[in-house]
Protein backbone atom coordinates (compact mmCIF):
# COMPACT_ATOMS: atom_id res chain seq x y z
CA UNK A 1 0.00 0.00 0.00
CA UNK A 2 1.07 3.56 -0.61
CA UNK A 3 1.63 6.13 2.06
CA UNK A 4 1.12 9.72 0.99
CA UNK A 5 3.48 11.38 3.44
CA UNK A 6 6.40 9.24 2.34
CA UNK A 7 5.77 9.83 -1.34
CA UNK A 8 5.52 13.57 -0.65
CA UNK A 9 8.87 13.48 1.12
CA UNK A 10 10.48 11.55 -1.73
CA UNK A 11 9.07 13.81 -4.39
CA UNK A 12 9.93 16.97 -2.47
CA UNK A 13 13.53 15.99 -1.89
CA UNK A 14 13.96 15.21 -5.57
CA UNK A 15 12.24 18.36 -6.75
CA UNK A 16 15.11 20.30 -8.43
CA UNK A 17 14.29 20.75 -12.09
CA UNK A 18 16.46 19.91 -15.10
CA UNK A 19 18.76 17.10 -16.04
CA UNK A 20 20.24 15.27 -13.05
CA UNK A 21 22.81 12.51 -13.38
CA UNK A 22 23.07 9.40 -11.24
CA UNK A 23 25.89 9.87 -8.76
CA UNK A 24 28.05 6.92 -7.62
CA UNK A 25 26.21 7.10 -4.27
CA UNK A 26 22.89 6.93 -6.13
CA UNK A 27 23.99 3.87 -8.08
CA UNK A 28 25.31 2.24 -4.91
CA UNK A 29 22.07 2.85 -2.98
CA UNK A 30 19.93 1.60 -5.84
CA UNK A 31 21.96 -1.58 -6.38
CA UNK A 32 22.31 -2.39 -2.67
CA UNK A 33 18.58 -1.76 -2.09
CA UNK A 34 17.45 -3.95 -4.97
CA UNK A 35 19.97 -6.69 -4.17
CA UNK A 36 19.03 -6.81 -0.50
CA UNK A 37 15.28 -7.12 -1.09
CA UNK A 38 15.94 -9.72 -3.78
CA UNK A 39 18.19 -11.75 -1.44
CA UNK A 40 15.62 -11.55 1.36
CA UNK A 41 12.97 -12.84 -1.04
CA UNK A 42 15.19 -15.69 -2.23
CA UNK A 43 15.90 -16.67 1.38
CA UNK A 44 12.22 -16.59 2.41
CA UNK A 45 10.98 -18.48 -0.64
CA UNK A 46 13.73 -21.07 -0.23
CA UNK A 47 12.68 -21.61 3.39
CA UNK A 48 8.98 -21.80 2.54
CA UNK A 49 9.39 -24.08 -0.46
CA UNK A 50 11.74 -26.44 1.36
CA UNK A 51 9.30 -27.02 4.23
CA UNK A 52 7.77 -30.48 4.60
CA UNK A 53 4.36 -30.45 2.83
CA UNK A 54 2.34 -30.85 6.05
CA UNK A 55 4.06 -27.82 7.64
CA UNK A 56 3.54 -25.64 4.58
CA UNK A 57 -0.06 -26.78 4.10
CA UNK A 58 -1.49 -26.16 7.53
CA UNK A 59 0.63 -23.54 9.21
CA UNK A 60 1.35 -20.77 6.70
CA UNK A 61 -1.63 -18.46 6.28
CA UNK A 62 -2.65 -15.38 4.31
CA UNK A 63 -4.94 -13.12 6.40
CA UNK A 64 -8.08 -13.38 4.29
CA UNK A 65 -7.83 -17.18 4.22
CA UNK A 66 -8.03 -17.33 7.99
CA UNK A 67 -11.35 -18.59 9.37
CA UNK A 68 -12.79 -15.88 11.59
CA UNK A 69 -15.23 -18.34 13.13
CA UNK A 70 -18.31 -16.13 12.92
CA UNK A 71 -19.83 -17.28 9.65
CA UNK A 72 -21.73 -20.34 10.84
CA UNK A 73 -24.35 -18.29 12.75
CA UNK A 74 -24.20 -14.77 11.27
CA UNK A 75 -27.77 -13.64 12.14
CA UNK B 1 15.92 5.48 1.04
CA UNK B 2 18.31 5.25 3.99
CA UNK B 3 15.61 6.15 6.58
CA UNK B 4 13.33 3.72 4.77
CA UNK B 5 15.65 0.72 5.13
CA UNK B 6 16.61 1.58 8.71
CA UNK B 7 12.90 1.79 9.53
CA UNK B 8 12.34 -1.57 7.87
CA UNK B 9 15.02 -3.28 9.96
CA UNK B 10 14.48 -1.53 13.28
CA UNK B 11 10.70 -1.08 13.16
CA UNK B 12 8.92 -2.90 10.36
CA UNK B 13 10.04 -6.51 10.60
CA UNK B 14 10.43 -6.68 14.43
CA UNK B 15 7.04 -5.04 14.99
CA UNK B 16 5.45 -7.34 12.44
CA UNK B 17 6.65 -10.34 14.50
CA UNK B 18 5.52 -8.66 17.74
CA UNK B 19 2.04 -7.99 16.37
CA UNK B 20 1.54 -11.52 15.03
CA UNK B 21 2.78 -12.91 18.35
CA UNK B 22 0.55 -10.76 20.57
CA UNK B 23 -2.47 -11.41 18.37
CA UNK B 24 -2.06 -15.18 18.49
CA UNK B 25 -1.43 -14.95 22.26
CA UNK B 26 -4.66 -12.94 22.74
CA UNK B 27 -6.60 -15.33 20.53
CA UNK B 28 -5.39 -18.28 22.60
CA UNK B 29 -6.95 -16.57 25.62
CA UNK B 30 -10.30 -16.03 23.93
CA UNK B 31 -10.08 -12.52 22.45
CA UNK B 32 -10.08 -11.45 18.79
CA UNK B 33 -10.39 -7.67 19.02
CA UNK B 34 -7.55 -5.29 19.87
CA UNK B 35 -9.15 -3.92 23.08
CA UNK B 36 -9.51 -7.49 24.37
CA UNK B 37 -6.07 -8.65 23.21
CA UNK B 38 -4.31 -5.63 24.74
CA UNK B 39 -6.17 -6.33 27.99
CA UNK B 40 -4.82 -9.89 27.96
CA UNK B 41 -1.28 -8.69 27.29
CA UNK B 42 -1.45 -5.88 29.87
CA UNK B 43 -3.85 -6.57 32.76
CA UNK B 44 -4.75 -2.94 33.29
CA UNK B 45 -8.04 -1.16 32.57
CA UNK B 46 -6.23 1.42 30.40
CA UNK B 47 -5.15 -1.30 27.95
CA UNK B 48 -8.63 -1.70 26.46
CA UNK B 49 -8.85 2.02 25.66
CA UNK B 50 -5.50 1.88 23.83
CA UNK B 51 -7.19 -0.71 21.65
CA UNK B 52 -9.49 2.03 20.32
CA UNK B 53 -6.56 3.20 18.16
CA UNK B 54 -6.45 -0.25 16.56
CA UNK B 55 -10.14 0.12 15.64
CA UNK B 56 -9.96 3.73 14.48
CA UNK B 57 -7.02 3.23 12.10
CA UNK B 58 -8.42 0.49 9.84
CA UNK B 59 -11.88 2.10 9.93
CA UNK B 60 -10.72 5.58 8.84
CA UNK B 61 -8.22 4.25 6.31
CA UNK B 62 -11.00 2.14 4.83
CA UNK B 63 -13.07 5.33 4.39
CA UNK B 64 -10.62 6.80 1.87
CA UNK B 65 -9.00 3.61 0.64
CA UNK B 66 -12.28 2.52 -0.90
CA UNK B 67 -12.30 5.78 -2.91
CA UNK B 68 -8.81 5.04 -4.29
CA UNK B 69 -10.02 1.53 -5.06
CA UNK B 70 -12.82 3.09 -7.11
CA UNK B 71 -10.25 5.24 -8.96
CA UNK B 72 -8.41 2.02 -9.91
CA UNK B 73 -11.55 0.31 -11.19
CA UNK B 74 -12.67 3.51 -12.94
CA UNK B 75 -9.32 3.78 -14.74
CA UNK B 76 -9.50 0.09 -15.72
CA UNK B 77 -12.97 0.67 -17.23
CA UNK B 78 -11.70 3.79 -19.05
CA UNK B 79 -8.84 1.76 -20.56
CA UNK B 80 -11.30 -0.91 -21.61
CA UNK B 81 -13.48 1.63 -23.42
CA UNK B 82 -10.48 3.46 -24.90
CA UNK B 83 -11.21 6.71 -23.02
CA UNK B 84 -7.74 6.71 -21.48
CA UNK B 85 -5.86 6.76 -24.78
CA UNK B 86 -5.32 10.52 -24.73
CA UNK B 87 -2.13 10.76 -26.76
CA UNK B 88 1.38 11.68 -25.74
CA UNK B 89 0.87 15.02 -23.96
CA UNK B 90 1.39 14.61 -20.18
CA UNK B 91 -0.93 17.59 -19.45
CA UNK B 92 -3.91 15.67 -20.81
CA UNK B 93 -3.43 12.90 -18.25
CA UNK B 94 -3.07 15.44 -15.45
CA UNK B 95 -6.27 17.17 -16.53
CA UNK B 96 -8.07 13.82 -16.89
CA UNK B 97 -7.00 12.78 -13.38
CA UNK B 98 -8.12 16.06 -11.82
CA UNK B 99 -11.52 15.85 -13.49
CA UNK B 100 -11.85 12.16 -12.73
CA UNK B 101 -11.30 12.52 -8.97
CA UNK B 102 -12.99 15.93 -8.70
CA UNK B 103 -9.81 17.77 -7.71
CA UNK B 104 -10.99 20.99 -9.34
CA UNK B 105 -13.62 21.92 -6.73
CA UNK B 106 -15.47 20.61 -3.71
CA UNK B 107 -18.77 19.01 -4.57
CA UNK B 108 -17.58 18.33 -8.14
CA UNK B 109 -18.62 14.69 -7.98
CA UNK B 110 -21.95 15.26 -6.26
CA UNK B 111 -22.75 18.00 -8.83
CA UNK B 112 -22.55 15.43 -11.61
CA UNK B 113 -18.92 16.22 -12.54
CA UNK B 114 -18.03 12.55 -12.98
CA UNK B 115 -21.00 10.23 -12.68
CA UNK B 116 -18.86 7.29 -13.77
CA UNK B 117 -16.81 7.51 -10.56
CA UNK B 118 -19.94 7.76 -8.41
CA UNK B 119 -21.34 4.60 -10.02
CA UNK B 120 -18.01 2.77 -9.71
CA UNK B 121 -17.61 3.88 -6.09
CA UNK B 122 -21.09 2.63 -5.20
CA UNK B 123 -20.27 -0.66 -6.92
CA UNK B 124 -16.96 -1.00 -5.07
CA UNK B 125 -18.58 -0.32 -1.68
CA UNK B 126 -21.33 -2.84 -2.42
CA UNK B 127 -18.78 -5.48 -3.51
CA UNK B 128 -16.75 -4.88 -0.34
CA UNK B 129 -19.76 -5.30 1.89
CA UNK B 130 -21.18 -8.31 0.06
CA UNK B 131 -17.79 -10.02 0.39
CA UNK B 132 -17.48 -9.25 4.07
CA UNK B 133 -21.20 -9.94 4.73
CA UNK B 134 -21.14 -13.34 3.07
CA UNK B 135 -17.57 -14.20 4.05
CA UNK B 136 -16.20 -14.40 0.51
CA UNK B 137 -12.84 -12.96 1.50
CA UNK B 138 -11.00 -16.26 1.27
CA UNK B 139 -12.22 -16.68 -2.31
CA UNK B 140 -10.76 -13.33 -3.25
CA UNK B 141 -7.46 -14.19 -1.54
CA UNK B 142 -7.30 -17.44 -3.55
CA UNK B 143 -8.14 -15.58 -6.75
CA UNK B 144 -5.35 -13.11 -6.00
CA UNK B 145 -2.87 -15.98 -5.77
CA UNK B 146 -3.30 -16.17 -9.55
CA UNK B 147 -3.93 -12.49 -10.19
CA UNK B 148 -0.90 -11.16 -8.32
CA UNK B 149 1.72 -13.16 -10.27
CA UNK B 150 -0.08 -11.90 -13.39
CA UNK B 151 0.32 -8.37 -12.09
CA UNK B 152 4.02 -9.04 -11.44
CA UNK B 153 4.44 -10.11 -15.10
CA UNK B 154 2.57 -6.98 -16.16
CA UNK B 155 4.85 -4.90 -13.89
CA UNK B 156 7.95 -6.42 -15.51
CA UNK B 157 6.65 -5.36 -18.95
CA UNK B 158 6.02 -1.83 -17.66
CA UNK B 159 9.41 -1.80 -15.95
CA UNK B 160 11.14 -2.67 -19.23
CA UNK B 161 9.34 0.21 -20.95
CA UNK B 162 10.14 2.69 -18.16
CA UNK B 163 13.82 1.69 -18.18
CA UNK B 164 13.98 2.29 -21.95
CA UNK B 165 12.37 5.76 -21.83
CA UNK B 166 14.41 8.81 -22.86
CA UNK B 167 15.78 10.53 -19.76
CA UNK B 168 15.41 7.47 -17.54
CA UNK B 169 18.78 8.09 -15.86
CA UNK B 170 17.56 11.51 -14.83
CA UNK B 171 14.38 9.97 -13.40
CA UNK B 172 16.34 7.31 -11.53
CA UNK B 173 18.77 9.95 -10.24
CA UNK B 174 15.95 11.97 -8.75
CA UNK B 175 14.65 8.83 -7.09
CA UNK B 176 17.90 7.30 -5.82
CA UNK B 177 20.54 10.04 -5.40
CA UNK B 178 20.93 10.64 -1.65
CA UNK B 179 20.10 14.06 -0.25
CA UNK B 180 22.04 14.60 2.98
CA UNK B 181 19.98 17.62 4.04
CA UNK B 182 16.80 15.58 4.17
CA UNK B 183 18.38 13.13 6.62
CA UNK B 184 18.27 15.85 9.29
CA UNK B 185 14.57 16.47 8.83
CA UNK B 186 12.49 14.39 11.31
CA UNK B 187 9.54 14.61 8.88
CA UNK B 188 11.54 12.44 6.42
CA UNK B 189 12.10 9.78 9.09
CA UNK B 190 8.48 9.95 10.19
CA UNK B 191 7.32 9.60 6.58
CA UNK B 192 9.75 6.72 5.91
CA UNK B 193 8.62 4.78 8.96
CA UNK B 194 5.00 5.59 8.10
CA UNK B 195 5.58 4.08 4.66
CA UNK B 196 7.04 0.92 6.21
CA UNK B 197 4.07 0.56 8.55
CA UNK B 198 1.65 1.19 5.69
CA UNK B 199 3.24 -1.32 3.34
CA UNK B 200 3.65 -4.06 5.97
CA UNK B 201 0.26 -3.29 7.59
CA UNK B 202 2.09 -2.92 10.90
CA UNK B 203 0.45 -0.65 13.47
CA UNK B 204 -2.83 -0.91 11.55
CA UNK B 205 -4.77 -3.08 13.98
CA UNK B 206 -5.27 -5.64 11.21
CA UNK B 207 -2.52 -8.17 11.92
CA UNK B 208 -3.33 -8.26 15.63
CA UNK B 209 -6.90 -9.19 14.77
CA UNK B 210 -6.22 -11.79 12.08
CA UNK B 211 -3.41 -13.45 14.02
CA UNK B 212 -5.83 -13.99 16.92
CA UNK B 213 -7.67 -16.56 14.76
CA UNK B 214 -4.52 -18.65 14.25
CA UNK B 215 -4.01 -21.97 15.96
CA UNK B 216 -1.52 -21.94 18.81
CA UNK B 217 1.18 -23.70 16.75
CA UNK B 218 0.67 -21.89 13.44
CA UNK B 219 3.91 -20.33 12.26
CA UNK B 220 4.18 -16.55 12.61
CA UNK B 221 7.96 -16.11 12.26
CA UNK B 222 8.56 -17.29 8.69
CA UNK B 223 5.08 -16.17 7.52
CA UNK B 224 5.67 -12.64 8.86
CA UNK B 225 9.12 -12.34 7.31
CA UNK B 226 8.01 -13.75 3.94
CA UNK B 227 5.02 -11.39 3.74
CA UNK B 228 7.30 -8.46 4.60
CA UNK B 229 9.91 -9.45 2.03
CA UNK B 230 7.41 -9.79 -0.83
CA UNK B 231 5.91 -6.40 0.08
CA UNK B 232 9.38 -4.88 -0.01
CA UNK B 233 10.17 -6.50 -3.34
CA UNK B 234 7.11 -4.92 -4.96
CA UNK B 235 7.62 -1.59 -3.27
CA UNK B 236 11.35 -1.13 -3.87
CA UNK B 237 11.69 -3.14 -7.08
CA UNK B 238 8.62 -1.87 -8.86
CA UNK B 239 7.49 1.27 -6.99
CA UNK B 240 11.00 2.69 -6.82
CA UNK B 241 11.85 1.78 -10.40
CA UNK B 242 8.55 2.49 -12.16
CA UNK B 243 6.16 5.04 -10.67
CA UNK B 244 8.48 7.67 -9.23
CA UNK B 245 11.10 7.74 -12.05
CA UNK B 246 8.23 7.86 -14.57
CA UNK B 247 6.59 10.71 -12.63
CA UNK B 248 9.82 12.70 -12.71
CA UNK B 249 10.31 12.07 -16.44
CA UNK B 250 6.79 13.02 -17.53
CA UNK B 251 5.83 15.60 -14.93
CA UNK B 252 9.19 17.08 -13.84
CA UNK B 253 8.75 19.54 -10.98
CA UNK B 254 4.97 19.37 -11.51
CA UNK B 255 5.17 15.97 -9.80
CA UNK B 256 5.36 17.88 -6.53
CA UNK B 257 2.00 19.56 -7.11
CA UNK B 258 -0.22 16.64 -8.05
CA UNK B 259 -0.88 15.19 -4.63
CA UNK B 260 0.77 11.95 -3.71
CA UNK B 261 -1.99 9.49 -4.48
CA UNK B 262 -2.36 11.08 -7.87
CA UNK B 263 1.18 10.32 -9.02
CA UNK B 264 0.50 6.76 -10.13
CA UNK B 265 -2.72 7.82 -11.82
CA UNK B 266 -0.93 10.50 -13.84
CA UNK B 267 2.56 9.08 -14.42
CA UNK B 268 1.64 5.54 -15.44
CA UNK B 269 -0.91 6.45 -18.15
CA UNK B 270 1.95 8.39 -19.78
CA UNK B 271 4.02 5.19 -19.74
CA UNK B 272 1.16 3.13 -21.16
CA UNK B 273 0.67 5.71 -23.93
CA UNK B 274 4.33 5.25 -24.87
CA UNK B 275 4.31 1.45 -25.06
CA UNK B 276 2.94 -1.07 -27.56
CA UNK B 277 -0.35 -2.57 -26.36
CA UNK B 278 -0.68 0.33 -23.91
CA UNK B 279 -4.46 0.08 -23.73
CA UNK B 280 -4.27 -3.61 -22.78
CA UNK B 281 -1.50 -3.09 -20.22
CA UNK B 282 -3.29 -0.05 -18.80
CA UNK B 283 -6.47 -2.05 -18.28
CA UNK B 284 -4.58 -5.02 -16.80
CA UNK B 285 -2.54 -2.80 -14.47
CA UNK B 286 -5.41 -0.84 -12.97
CA UNK B 287 -7.68 -3.88 -12.75
CA UNK B 288 -5.00 -5.87 -10.91
CA UNK B 289 -4.40 -2.87 -8.67
CA UNK B 290 -8.13 -2.85 -7.92
CA UNK B 291 -8.02 -6.55 -7.00
CA UNK B 292 -4.99 -6.04 -4.78
CA UNK B 293 -6.70 -3.06 -3.13
CA UNK B 294 -9.90 -4.99 -2.45
CA UNK B 295 -7.97 -7.62 -0.44
CA UNK B 296 -6.58 -4.77 1.67
CA UNK B 297 -9.90 -2.99 2.19
CA UNK B 298 -11.67 -6.22 3.14
CA UNK B 299 -9.02 -6.93 5.75
CA UNK B 300 -9.55 -3.43 7.17
CA UNK B 301 -13.18 -4.19 8.01
CA UNK B 302 -12.63 -7.35 10.05
CA UNK B 303 -10.95 -5.77 13.15
CA UNK B 304 -13.97 -3.54 13.82
CA UNK B 305 -16.45 -6.33 13.06
CA UNK B 306 -14.61 -8.57 15.51
CA UNK B 307 -14.89 -5.86 18.18
CA UNK B 308 -18.62 -5.30 17.59
CA UNK B 309 -19.21 -9.05 17.91
CA UNK B 310 -16.97 -9.63 20.89
CA UNK B 311 -17.50 -6.38 22.79
CA UNK B 312 -21.11 -5.53 22.01
CA UNK B 313 -22.50 -9.03 21.47
CA UNK B 314 -23.60 -8.31 17.88
CA UNK B 315 -23.82 -11.04 15.23
CA UNK B 316 -21.77 -10.79 12.05
CA UNK B 317 -24.51 -9.46 9.77
CA UNK B 318 -25.62 -6.79 12.25
CA UNK B 319 -22.06 -5.63 12.84
CA UNK B 320 -21.38 -5.46 9.09
CA UNK B 321 -24.48 -3.27 8.64
CA UNK B 322 -23.51 -1.00 11.55
CA UNK B 323 -19.95 -0.67 10.23
CA UNK B 324 -21.24 0.05 6.72
CA UNK B 325 -23.18 3.04 8.04
CA UNK B 326 -20.22 4.50 9.97
CA UNK B 327 -17.71 4.03 7.16
CA UNK B 328 -20.10 5.54 4.59
CA UNK B 329 -20.09 8.82 6.54
CA UNK B 330 -16.31 9.17 6.18
CA UNK B 331 -16.35 8.11 2.53
CA UNK B 332 -18.97 10.80 1.83
CA UNK B 333 -16.69 13.44 3.37
CA UNK B 334 -13.77 12.31 1.18
CA UNK B 335 -15.96 12.26 -1.93
CA UNK B 336 -17.61 15.63 -1.30
CA UNK B 337 -14.51 17.58 -0.23
CA UNK B 338 -12.56 16.47 -3.28
CA UNK B 339 -10.80 19.75 -4.13
CA UNK B 340 -7.10 18.92 -4.43
CA UNK B 341 -7.96 15.74 -2.46
CA UNK B 342 -7.49 17.74 0.77
CA UNK B 343 -9.89 15.64 2.88
CA UNK B 344 -8.30 12.42 1.65
CA UNK B 345 -4.77 13.70 2.32
CA UNK B 346 -5.78 14.97 5.79
CA UNK B 347 -7.26 11.59 6.72
CA UNK B 348 -4.13 9.95 5.37
CA UNK B 349 -1.71 12.18 7.26
CA UNK B 350 -3.43 12.10 10.65
CA UNK B 351 -4.53 8.48 10.65
CA UNK B 352 -2.47 6.83 7.89
CA UNK B 353 0.80 8.24 9.25
CA UNK B 354 0.56 9.77 12.74
CA UNK B 355 -1.90 7.41 14.40
CA UNK B 356 -0.25 4.36 12.85
CA UNK B 357 3.00 5.63 14.30
CA UNK B 358 1.38 6.01 17.74
CA UNK B 359 -0.16 2.54 17.60
CA UNK B 360 3.19 1.05 16.59
CA UNK B 361 4.72 2.72 19.65
CA UNK B 362 1.93 1.40 21.89
CA UNK B 363 2.41 -2.12 20.54
CA UNK B 364 6.19 -2.01 20.92
CA UNK B 365 5.78 -1.02 24.59
CA UNK B 366 3.07 -3.62 25.19
CA UNK B 367 5.23 -6.35 23.68
CA UNK B 368 8.54 -5.36 25.25
CA UNK B 369 7.33 -4.28 28.68
CA UNK B 370 3.89 -5.80 29.33
CA UNK B 371 4.10 -9.19 27.63
CA UNK B 372 7.84 -9.23 28.27
CA UNK B 373 10.57 -10.30 25.89
CA UNK B 374 11.15 -13.71 27.51
CA UNK B 375 7.49 -14.68 27.16
CA UNK B 376 7.43 -12.96 23.77
CA UNK B 377 10.42 -15.00 22.57
CA UNK B 378 8.74 -18.26 23.62
CA UNK B 379 5.42 -17.24 22.07
CA UNK B 380 7.04 -16.17 18.80
CA UNK B 381 8.83 -19.51 18.47
CA UNK B 382 5.76 -21.63 19.17
CA UNK B 383 5.38 -23.62 15.93
CA UNK B 384 7.93 -21.35 14.21
CA UNK B 385 9.58 -22.49 10.98
CA UNK B 386 12.41 -19.97 11.50
CA UNK B 387 14.58 -19.09 14.49
CA UNK B 388 14.65 -15.37 15.22
CA UNK B 389 17.89 -14.10 16.81
CA UNK B 390 17.46 -13.13 20.47
CA UNK B 391 18.79 -9.60 19.91
CA UNK B 392 15.53 -8.82 18.06
CA UNK B 393 13.76 -9.11 21.44
CA UNK B 394 16.13 -6.61 23.02
CA UNK B 395 15.64 -4.36 20.04
CA UNK B 396 11.86 -4.53 20.50
CA UNK B 397 12.15 -3.69 24.19
CA UNK B 398 14.66 -0.84 24.01
CA UNK B 399 15.68 0.30 20.52
CA UNK B 400 12.29 0.30 18.77
CA UNK B 401 10.40 2.42 21.37
CA UNK B 402 13.30 4.87 21.73
CA UNK B 403 13.63 5.15 17.94
CA UNK B 404 9.89 5.77 17.58
CA UNK B 405 9.85 8.31 20.41
CA UNK B 406 12.90 10.15 19.02
CA UNK B 407 11.36 10.50 15.56
CA UNK B 408 8.00 11.51 16.95
CA UNK B 409 9.56 14.06 19.33
CA UNK B 410 11.69 15.49 16.51
CA UNK B 411 8.67 15.74 14.24
CA UNK B 412 6.53 17.49 16.88
CA UNK B 413 9.41 19.91 17.58
CA UNK B 414 10.11 20.73 13.93
CA UNK B 415 6.72 20.48 12.24
CA UNK B 416 4.09 20.23 14.97
CA UNK B 417 3.47 23.97 14.97
CA UNK B 418 3.01 24.21 11.19
CA UNK B 419 0.63 21.24 11.18
CA UNK B 420 -1.48 22.87 13.90
CA UNK B 421 -1.43 26.17 12.01
CA UNK B 422 -2.87 24.36 8.98
CA UNK B 423 -5.75 23.25 11.18
CA UNK B 424 -6.12 26.69 12.76
CA UNK B 425 -6.99 28.10 9.32
CA UNK B 426 -10.15 26.00 9.50
CA UNK B 427 -11.86 24.65 6.40
CA UNK B 428 -11.65 21.08 5.17
CA UNK B 429 -8.51 20.03 7.13
CA UNK B 430 -10.09 21.08 10.44
CA UNK B 431 -13.40 19.46 9.53
CA UNK B 432 -11.62 16.23 8.60
CA UNK B 433 -9.66 16.09 11.86
CA UNK B 434 -12.82 16.94 13.85
CA UNK B 435 -14.58 14.04 12.14
CA UNK B 436 -11.72 11.68 13.02
CA UNK B 437 -11.88 12.81 16.67
CA UNK B 438 -15.66 12.29 16.80
CA UNK B 439 -15.25 8.74 15.48
CA UNK B 440 -12.44 8.14 17.98
CA UNK B 441 -14.61 9.38 20.89
CA UNK B 442 -17.43 7.12 19.69
CA UNK B 443 -15.10 4.10 19.60
CA UNK B 444 -13.75 4.93 23.07
CA UNK B 445 -17.32 4.92 24.35
CA UNK B 446 -18.00 1.55 22.74
CA UNK B 447 -14.76 0.16 24.21
CA UNK B 448 -15.88 1.40 27.63
CA UNK B 449 -19.21 -0.41 27.24
CA UNK B 450 -17.44 -3.56 26.04
CA UNK B 451 -15.01 -3.42 28.96
CA UNK B 452 -17.87 -3.24 31.46
CA UNK B 453 -19.46 -6.27 29.77
CA UNK B 454 -16.20 -8.26 29.93
CA UNK B 455 -15.75 -7.30 33.60
CA UNK B 456 -19.30 -8.44 34.41
CA UNK B 457 -18.67 -11.73 32.65
CA UNK B 458 -15.40 -12.16 34.53
CA UNK B 459 -13.50 -12.72 31.28
CA UNK B 460 -10.19 -11.55 32.72
CA UNK B 461 -10.59 -13.40 36.02
CA UNK B 462 -10.29 -16.72 34.22
CA UNK B 463 -6.96 -15.85 32.61
CA UNK B 464 -3.71 -17.34 33.95
CA UNK B 465 -1.44 -14.80 35.62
Amino acid sequence: MLNAAYLTALVAQAAPAGEVVMTPAGWAIMIVSLASVLLLNVFCFYRVLSLPPEAAEGHLKAPLEIDTGDLSDPD
Amino acid sequence: MLPYFISLLVLGIPLCWAEWTMGRYGGRHGFNSAPGIYSVVWRHKLARYLGAFALLIPLVIYMYYVVIEAWCLGYAVSYLTGDMMLGSEPEKYTEHYRNFVGATKDGFLTDGGNNQLIVVLALVIVVNFICIYRGLSAGIERFCKVAMPLMAICAVCVLVRVLTLDGILSGLAKMWNPNAEELWDPATWLAASGQIFFSLSVGFGIIINYSSYLKKDDDVALSGLTASSVNEFFEVGFGGMITLPAAFIFLGVAATTQGTFGLGFIALPNVFAAMPGGQFFGFLWFFMLFLAAITSSLSMLQPVIAFFEEGLGMKRHASVAFLGLISALGTLIVVYFSKNTVALDTFDFWVGTLFIFLLALIQAVLYGWALGIERGYDELHRGAQLRIPRFVQWMLKYVTPVYLLAIFGGFVYSSGRSELEKLAKGGVPLLSVAFILVIFAFLLLLVHIAGKKWDREGRFDKLPK
